[in-house]
Formats: C-alpha cells, sequence, structure tokens
C-alpha cells in the first residue's frame, strides 16, 4: 500500500518536472535578398536547328532573362555564374549540394531544352540547397517564338514558390508611346512584355490616345482617344486589333476602368461642367450613374471583390480620395492630409490603394490602406503620376516627367517601378518616352 | 465492514489529498502567466551583469587593466566593479524567489503545502505523517539530483534557473536565427503564422534532426504560405549552423524548439 503511495506521489513530482523543452521566440528575420543560382539551361545537342536563333545559346539566353527579372524584384540575388561549381549539363542529376553551399547560394536552378519537331520542350528543376531537395519541376512545351514566354513563366514558378505569392513577369505593359518636340508630342498606344521587350504600337498616332487599362480578366485594352476633338472611351482587343467607342454620350467620357470581372467599365462623364462617375455593363451596354454631386468626381477604380469604388473628388473643396460602395452609397473620404490626392487604384490584393499626391509643387507616389489609414509616401519627384499595380500587388509602375525649359527642351517621360516597400525604385526600358503605363494580369493562368 | 470503511477512508482522503496537491498546480498556471513578464523585467536589469560573469569577466578585467595602464588615476573601473557583488544580489534574491514559485523545485518551497495537508489529515483521525515524509525526502532527493545536475551545467553561479537558457543565451542565439531567416514576403497578415520547429542539436550547436512540429498544416489546401513559411523557418537554422548555444550545458539544451512568428514583423 505504502510502496503504492509512494510511486503515485513521486510520478505526481515527475510529471511536474516533464516541460523541460526550451523555446525560443524567433519574430524577426532579415529582407535581405535571397542568393539564387540560375545555371544556364542544357540545351540538347539533338535540338534542332532554327533560322531566327542560335539553338545553342538558347539554353543561356532564358536563365539571363530569369536572372534579370529576380534581380528586379529586389528580393533575389543572381549569383554569377563564374564562381558555379557545375556545368549545365547537371540539368538530369541531383546537384551536389555541398559545392553550391558554398558560394552561399540558398537555392539552384537547373534545366535543360529540346527543339524537336518545331516544339521547343522546356524542363526546369529548382533545388533548395540547405534542405538538399527539390522544390518544383516543371516542363513547358511552345513554339519556338515563345522562348522569352517560357523564361517569364519559369520565373514565375520559383517567384511563386520562393515568395508564396503569384509572380508577374509573365505579363504585359500597355503605355502611352510619347515621340516629338514636348507641344507636339505623337502620342501611340503601345504594349511590351513587363520587361521591356516585344514593343507593338497598337494605334497610328494621328490621334491623342490617353490613359489605356487592361482588363484583368483577358487582354483587352480600354484607352480614351479623341473623337472629333471629343474625349472618347474606346476598347480594343490587342488580339485581334478591332476597336470600338463604348457608347454614344453627349458629353466626353474619360479615365475609364475595368472592373475586376472584366464585364463592366467604370468612367467619368462630363456634362455642362459637372463629371460624374458612371459605370457600363459592357454585355448590355445599361449606364448606371455612380455620384450624383456638382462636384467633380473622377478617376474610379474598383475593389478587387467589386463591393467598393475609390476616387477622387473636390467635394470637400480640395481634390481628395473617397471610397464608396459600388452603388454609390456610403461615401466615405478617407485621405485628410496636406495636398492634393488623385488617381486612387485598389491593390489586386485588396489591402492597399495607391494614389498620387501632390503637395508644394511637388509629386508623390504613395499607398495606404484602404480606410486611409498608414499612408506611406514611396517615391518624391518634380512630376510623377498614374500608379497601376503589377498583379500581384507588390509593385507598381507609373511615369515620370522631367522639367523642360520654356522651349520645351529636357523634357522627357519615361516609366518607372517602384515596390511597395519603397526601396527598389527602377526605370523600365522602353523604346520611345512612355506615360500612363498599365499592367496586365497574368497571361498565362 | 470495519476494513472496507477503512479502505474507503483510505482511498478518499488519498483523492482529496492529490487534489489539493494538484489543484494549486493547475489554478496556479493562468495566475503564473503575469509574474513572468516580471520575472524577465528584472533579469533585463540583471542581463547586464549575468551575461557578463563567466566570458566577459575576462574582458572587462583586460580593459581595466589597459585602461589602468593608460591612465593610473582611473580609479571608475575598479570602483564599478566593486559595486558589482553588491548589486547583483538584489536581484537575484528577488529572482529566486520567484523561481521557486514558478518551478516547485525546492522542497523548502512544497514544504508548507504538504504540512498544511497532513494537519488537514490529522484532523480527519488518520496519520499520513509518514507519507508526507516520504514525500519530502522523494522532493529532497529530487532537488538534489537538480543542484547536482546545475553544478555540473552551469559554470555561472548565479544562474538559477536550472532548465532554460539565460535571457542573454537566448538573446544569442535569437539574434544569430534573425540574421539568418529570408521572410518570404508573400505572406498573408491576417493569418497564423507560428510555425513550430524542434530541434535536436549535437554538442557543438549543429543539428541532428529538425521536426516540423505542425507538420500535417503543410498541405492543408489554401495554407500554402505555411509550407514556403515552414521552409524558410528551417533553411534558416541549417544556414545558420552551428547555432550559438551555450558552450557548456549540453543536457539543458540538447533539445530545442524555436517559434517562427513573422507577423509583427510584417505588420510592422
Amino acid at each position: 500500500m505504502r510502496k503504492i503511495l509512494l510511486t503515485l506521489s513521486l510520478l505526481l513530482f515527475f510529471y511536474n518536472n516533464a516541460y523541460g523543452l526550451i523555446t525560443v521566440d524567433i519574430t524577426r528575420g532579415n529582407l535581405d535578398p535571397l542568393p539564387i543560382a540560375v545555371s544556364p539551361l542544357h540545351v540538347d545537342p539533338k535540338s534542332e536547328k532554327i533560322s531566327q536563333f542560335k539553338t545553342e545559346k538558347l539554353g543561356e539566353e532564358i536563365s539571363k532573362i530569369v536572372e534579370r527579372n529576380f534581380k528586379s524584384t529586389g528580393l533575389f540575388n543572381p549569383l554569377k555564374k563564374d564562381a558555379f561549381v557545375q556545368k549545365p549539363d547537371i540539368a538530369h542529376l541531383k546537384p551536389r549540394f555541398e559545392d553550391w553551399r558554398l558560394i552561399k547560394a540558398q537555392a539552384l536552378v537547373t534545366g535543360k531544352l529540346l527543339i524537336k519537331d518545331k516544339k521547343l520542350k522546356v524542363e526546369f528543376r529548382l533545388w533548395d540547397l540547405t534542405a538538399a531537395k527539390e522544390m518544383v519541376a516543371l516542363s513547358f512545351t511552345t513554339t519556338p517564338n515563345n522562348w522569352r514566354r517560357v523564361a517569364h513563366i519559369i520565373s514565375d514558378k520559383i517567384y511563386e514558390r520562393l515568395t508564396g505569392e503569384s509572380g508577374y513577369f509573365d505579363t504585359r505593359i500597355a503605355y502611352v508611346s510619347e515621340t516629338g518636340p514636348k507641344n507636339q508630342r505623337i502620342k501611340k498606344l503601345a504594349i511590351m512584355d513587363q520587361d521591356g521587350f516585344n514593343t507593338k504600337y497598337l494605334t497610328l498616332g494621328n490621334e491623342l490616345v490617353l490613359t489605356p487599362r487592361f482588363n484583368t480578366t483577358n487582354q483587352l485594352v480600354t484607352y480614351l482617344s479623341y473623337f472629333k476633338n471629343m474625349p472618347r472611351v474606346y476598347l480594343l482587343d490587342i488580339e485581334t486589333g478591332i476597336q470600338e467607342v463604348v457608347g454614344n454620350f453627349p458629353g466626353m467620357t474619360f479615365a475609364p476602368r475595368f472592373s475586376p470581372d472584366g464585364k463592366k467599365i467604370i468612367m467619368s462623364f462630363a456634362k455642362d461642367g459637372n463629371s460624374d462617375i458612371y459605370s457600363m455593363d459592357l454585355e448590355t451596354r445599361v449606364v448606371e450613374q455612380i455620384t450624383k454631386h456638382p462636384s467633380i468626381d473622377t478617376s474610379p477604380s474598383y475593389s478587387p471583390d467589386g463591393k467598393y469604388i475609390t476616387f477622387n473628388s473636390d467635394r470637400s473643396g480640395l481634390q481628395q480620395i473617397y471610397v464608396m460602395r459600388s452603388d454609390g452609397t456610403q461615401v466615405k473620404r478617407i485621405t485628410h492630409g496636406a495636398g492634393l490626392y488623385g488617381t486612387p487604384v485598389w491593390s489586386p490584393r485588396g489591402d492597399l490603394i495607391a494614389f498620387t499626391k501632390v503637395r508644394k509643387g511637388r509629386f508623390y507616389i504613395g499607398v495606404m490602406r484602404s480606410d486611409g489609414s498608414g499612408e506611406r509616401l514611396l517615391t518624391e519627384n518634380f512630376y510623377q503620376e498614374a500608379p497601376s499595380w503589377s498583379p500581384n500587388g507588390r509593385v507598381l509602375i507609373f511615369y515620370r516627367e522631367t522639367k523642360s525649359d520654356s522651349k520645351g527642351k529636357g523634357f522627357s517621360a519615361k516609366l518607372w517601378s517602384i515596390d511597395i516597400t519603397g526601396y527598389n525604385e527602377r526605370r523600365l526600358k522602353t523604346e520611345t518616352d512612355a506615360s500612363d503605363p498599365s499592367w496586365s494580369s497574368l497571361l498565362s493562368k | 465492514m470495519s476494513r472496507g470503511l477503512l479502505y474507503s477512508f483510505l482511498f478518499h482522503t488519498l483523492v482529496i489529498y492529490l487534489t489539493m496537491l494538484t489543484l494549486p498546480f493547475m489554478m496556479r498556471e493562468p495566475i503564473d502567466l503575469p509574474p513572468i513578464v516580471s520575472v524577465e523585467l528584472i533579469e533585463i536589469k540583471d542581463k547586464t551583469y549575468i551575461p557578463f560573469a563567466p566570458k566577459a569577466r575576462k574582458i572587462i578585467e583586460k580593459v581595466k587593466e589597459e585602461k589602468k595602464r593608460v591612465v593610473s588615476e582611473q580609479a571608475l573601473p575598479a570602483a564599478k566593479a566593486k559595486e558589482k557583488p553588491d548589486r547583483i544580489p538584489m536581484p537575484e534574491d528577488k529572482k529566486e524567489t520567484k523561481e521557486l514559485i514558478k518551478k516547485k523545485q525546492n522542497p523548502e518551497e512544497i514544504k508548507p503545502q504538504i504540512r498544511q495537508a497532513s494537519e488537514f489529515e490529522k484532523e480527519e483521525l488518520f496519520d499520513t505523517n509518514e507519507i508526507a515524509a516520504l514525500i519530502d525526502k522523494a522532493k529532497e532527493e529530487q532537488a538534489e539530483t537538480q543542484r547536482k545536475k546545475d553544478e555540473l551545467t552551469q559554470s555561472s553561479v548565479k544562474n538559477s534557473f536550472a532548465q532554460g537558457l539565460s535571457l542573454s543565451e537566448e538573446d544569442a542565439l535569437r539574434a544569430q536565427i534573425f540574421g539568418c531567416w529570408s521572410v518570404p514576403l508573400g505572406l498573408p497578415y491576417d493569418k497564423d503564422l507560428l510555425v513550430r520547429i524542434k530541434l535536436k542539436l549535437k554538442p557543438d550547436g549543429r543539428i541532428l534532426k529538425s521536426e516540423i512540429l505542425d507538420h500535417a498544416r503543410m498541405n492543408v489546401p489554401g495554407q500554402s504560405f505555411y509550407k514556403i513559411l515552414a521552409e524558410s523557418a528551417l533553411r534558416a537554422v541549417r544556414i545558420c549552423q552551428p547555432l550559438k548555444v551555450p558552450p557548456t550545458g549540453y543536457e539543458r539544451w540538447k533539445e530545442l524548439q524555436l517559434n517562427f512568428d513573422p507577423t509583427e514583423m510584417l505588420k510592422g
């Protein structure tokens, strides 16, 4: 009996002693770019020769595009190829992880390609070098001319696997291409790959074009052009080249933008000097007036769930940003800071609204939460505006103009991008001067 | 009949006794929570002294000597050094009492409880003094082994928490992992982002085995971010190795749990 009691009571105490595991909370990390090695893709020697480009160089070119994409994010640090410890022909083998770790790489991309029967087949593998295992492996088959897109898709897949958010490399940017002197600008609608390649001009330049906006669900662009000296909203199908005027309004229509489902266009419509916000169903062509106020309401943008609209209005005296339900009720002013606020754009993630702010003659691009709190100004310059979100809501693209003298000399307009941390600002190369960029959604979903 | 009654009585007193022993344990936990914070606060003050004891003392002395060499009149460092032993007992005393309450490993702390229990039982016409004594003995034995362990593992006399790392040791480890952890940026702010990793370490701080404790969450649909987060945490630990663990006391930290949670950082 005594023994039982003894053991029982002893057990009790030993139980109490069992919580010995030391725990340490790690609540911070670094945001240093992740070192990644992109090995040139191995070109299968059996590949067919194609006249447009050098097949044997294709593997290297693809890896270069992937590297450039990664570098532009500011989140990755592609390592120099001279330091690589294994040749590209490791594509079908497991890499020697220890060796790659020596050059401080944390991830490795290997791959191979083959051109056969006029089809390009690309395979790639992403390796986690610290864990010594494969993270993702995919293969694509396409026409050889699409090789740049393959590189972008590979970049997207790797980006997604390493950061947890979708990529934005297999995308295009529509913008207004500008040439000629400042007072006689020729403005054409243009479109290019996100990295500045494959530029195409979609209009001839005999009419002014402004504010192209991508439909997030397909490759339709809406933009503003002049028709009999009146600004009108147009729709353009990039694939077919067919364009049409949206509706037949007595006054001028401007600042068009698609709804998140792509079925409506929301825009401003001005009549007798007063502009309000209207939406139009693209199928039924039914127009609905959303705001009804004697002030100037313009630049509408839907929230990604389509339930709210943000816009700017001068109803308080100065131009400020407002949010309302998509039926026009519950209008609420969200900016209260000093200066003017305009061109609000809702992030595709839904959490932020990007805007342009003008204060004391300087222009800022900033972001804030959708209730107006947490305003952060990302970049300041002489003149910049029209932010447009990357499809994953991480990067903003906008344009910046330089100061010119009275004769218009020294004037230029360029596209720039900045990520929402504000640390990674880059200029996008375009063939001509450029303004009013709009970022498409991912081409391959 | 009377024997049955006796057994029943014995059993019931045992149950009551056990309840009395365990209940405070259970009840204390929520009450204990706020004091843990205050203990930490004291330790932070303490921290400047404790960590410097084994290693830094040498360095401090070196510096002192150097300063002496340079300026002979400078008595300041020496005065500081004198102050030290006076200061230390203050927070340490406090700490020790708190530790006792928390860990219940000291016989002195438990005794009153047991005595209470035995008095209570005396009234019930049953002598459990013997049991109490036995328990006391067991308790003493355990405390002794604990003390032995302490002697074995802790070169620093000041470290009164036998288990767990001191704040400075923890800080060193934490700072090291902060540097190795590349936080994936595409994480949703409003989801539970806690990744718990259990490590088995070698004496040199290298990793013998690592295990993600909520492994099942890795493959839950719609939680793909969790897998990415967990992988990044594992990468951090692997890149960091050998981990900066204390040079002594392998038994204490041969198993470690790291809780990675970037919520604060992402929101901030």
